[in-house]
């Protein structure tokens, strides 16, 4: 008996028995509703809220993550990055608001540490004003502890909001300084060491929006990327990638939708820079979640498609 | 004052969430908040940014700043119901200036670029290069074009959907459903990211059951 508790139990954690638990739960429970279904009875919705509640909260608490393969649409970004020589300007636009943020601050953390691991400099703006909390929060989580010797004004910058939507991209594509005559913390355009030689969009390597929402992508390939053909990609929710989709390759280089483009792209940079081994990859952590979350709504589908033709073969046979 | 915080947003999330439930008093509080907190945080933000910002500690340098502030002030008037309707011409103004600025972008990025995006050579990867596309890029160019080619054909409504042109315009159906089953699933997936994230929220940040 104890030869036995010693094999097994070390290969057994209480994690792996939480998520066998929790599967065979969720397994039960759906064979549960099948049943009910084809007895024509009928299913409350709030029975299917909890089934989503279930298979969402079950992978959080016991996680199980995924070795994610960047696409070529994710591919492409992370090989821009790679590709421009250490010193390149990258451009990067936080259009978002913490409705968003889940999806997309992991990717603009995952957009930063490459950067500034490459050795870029590094341009914060924002189109929407809660833009700059989000951009705190990059700071606070991924700067400040991870790259402690890059210095503001010199490795990275951060421009702050402005107000004017397209407005304001119809003029930085001629003239930064015109828009932002300084930074966020008041430091004037000309003493910025990062603007060295950068008078307007048309001088940056590559610029990323990363956001969802109006304004975003869409004006910035309108505005900056067809007008000044300057290489743009994006991060976006997964809500409107594929209306973005028709964009790439010509006028996006890369793209990242919601949070599966956000999980490979953490996985990308673990692979090619393993300090980042022990950095939070949110994306990753994400994806158990999706995943099953996913698995129990096509299961609702197919379920719900066996009882709708089930039902017309009893109609009609009566 | 953290951990203050840290109950009310749990609160007011669970509050959101009670909605599943039915519909009661604790999610209509959590929606009130909500929206006056987004549209104080909006007034805020655009005071001190266009109106303080922007307006006040450059107007006298740039006169045309007066320009833009006189048309907010008769927006402003569409708060008096006699002389109201002034707040039409800081309106057409609006309306002209955004049209000017999109026109020609929008023609030349949504109409032109993406026209050239779908005529592409089937067996290279541009245009004078040979014959150097891979398989899979043949078979992308092919769907590229066949699916814009039927689409359009969907959605000529001026000849009957039937024989040769009916079939061509029932393909561009199948193409425009798989774009909606697309758009659907990434819909789904953006969904639970929310829900993930504020579950992560209830269950880490809050009961710190996960670490």
């Amino acid at each position: 008996m104890t030869v036995h508790n010693s094999l097994i139990l070390p290969l057994v954690t209480f994690h792996d028995v939480g998520m066998v638990v929790s599967l065979l739960a969720i397994a039960a429970g759906l064979i549960w509703l099948f049943i009910r279904s084809l007895k024509g009875m009928e299913v409350d919705r709030r029975i299917i809220f909890l089934f989503i509640f279930a298979a969402v909260a079950a992978p959080l608490l016991f996680p199980f993550t995924f070795s994610e393969k960047a696409t070529p649409v994710v591919k492409a970004l992370f090989n821009k990055v790679e590709s421009l020589p250490p010193g390149s300007h990258v451009l990067l636009s936080y259009d978002f608001d913490p409705a968003m943020a889940p999806e997309v601050q992991p990717m603009a953390n995952a957009f930063t540490r490459h950067c500034l691991e490459k050795g870029h400099k590094v341009i914060y703006m924002c189109l929407f004003a809660t833009g700059q909390g989000q951009f705190e929060e990059t700071m606070r989580d991924v700067i400040a502890p991870e790259f402690p010797d890059k210095v503001d004004g010199v490795d990275y910058v951060n421009l702050g909001y402005k107000a004017g939507n397209e407005g304001v991209l119809n003029v930085i594509v001629t003239d930064f300084e015109k828009m932002f005559p300084t930074d966020v913390n008041t430091v004037p355009y000309d003493s910025i060491e990062v603007f060295k030689g950068i008078k307007s969009c048309k001088d940056l390597d590559l610029i990323i929006s990363i956001g969802g929402g109006r304004p975003g992508i869409k004006e910035w390939v309108l505005f900056v990327g067809d007008q000044a053909d300057v290489p743009i990609a994006t991060g976006v929710a997964a809500v409107v990638a594929p209306q973005l989709y028709p964009y790439y390759p010509k006028q996006l280089l890369g793209l990242l939708g919601g949070i599966k483009g956000a999980a490979e792209y953490e996985s990308e940079l673990v692979r090619n820079y393993p300090r980042f081994k022990d950095s939070p990859t949110p994306g990753l952590k994400m994806m158990g979640p999706q995943t099953l979350a996913h698995m129990v709504i096509m299961s609702f589908i197919v379920i719900g498609n066996i009882i709708f033709f089930t039902q017309r073969r009893r109609e009609r046979k009566s | 004052m953290e951990h203050f915080a840290l109950w009310l947003a749990a609160f007011l999330t669970l509050g959101i969430i009670s909605f599943l439930y039915k519909d009661n008093p604790w999610y209509k509080l959590s929606e009130a908040i909500f929206v006056g907190v987004s549209a104080g945080y909006w007034v805020v933000i655009l005071f001190w940014d266009n109106f303080y910002g922007k307006f006040w500690l450059n107007k006298g340098d740039d006169p045309t700043l007066w320009v833009g502030a006189i048309l907010g002030l008769l927006m402003i008037l569409r708060l008096a119901p006699k002389i109201g309707w002034i707040s039409r011409w800081p309106l057409a103004f609006i309306v002209g200036a955004t049209g000017g600025l999109w026109l020609m972008n929008y023609f030349s990025s949504n109409i032109m670029v993406q026209v050239q995006a779908t005529i592409l050579p089937l067996f290279s990867t541009g245009f004078g290069t040979g014959f150097d596309a891979s398989f899979g890029q043949i078979i992308g160019n092919l769907v590229i074009f066949v699916g814009t080619f039927t689409g359009l054909v969907y959605f000529f409504f001026s000849k009957e959907h039937t024989g040769a042109f009916g079939k061509t315009a029932r393909v561009g159906i199948f193409f425009i459903m798989i774009t909606f089953g697309a758009s659907f699933g990434y819909t789904v997936m953006s969904r639970m990211s929310l829900l993930i994230g504020r579950i992560d929220f209830l269950l880490g940040d809050w009961l710190g059951l996960i670490k």
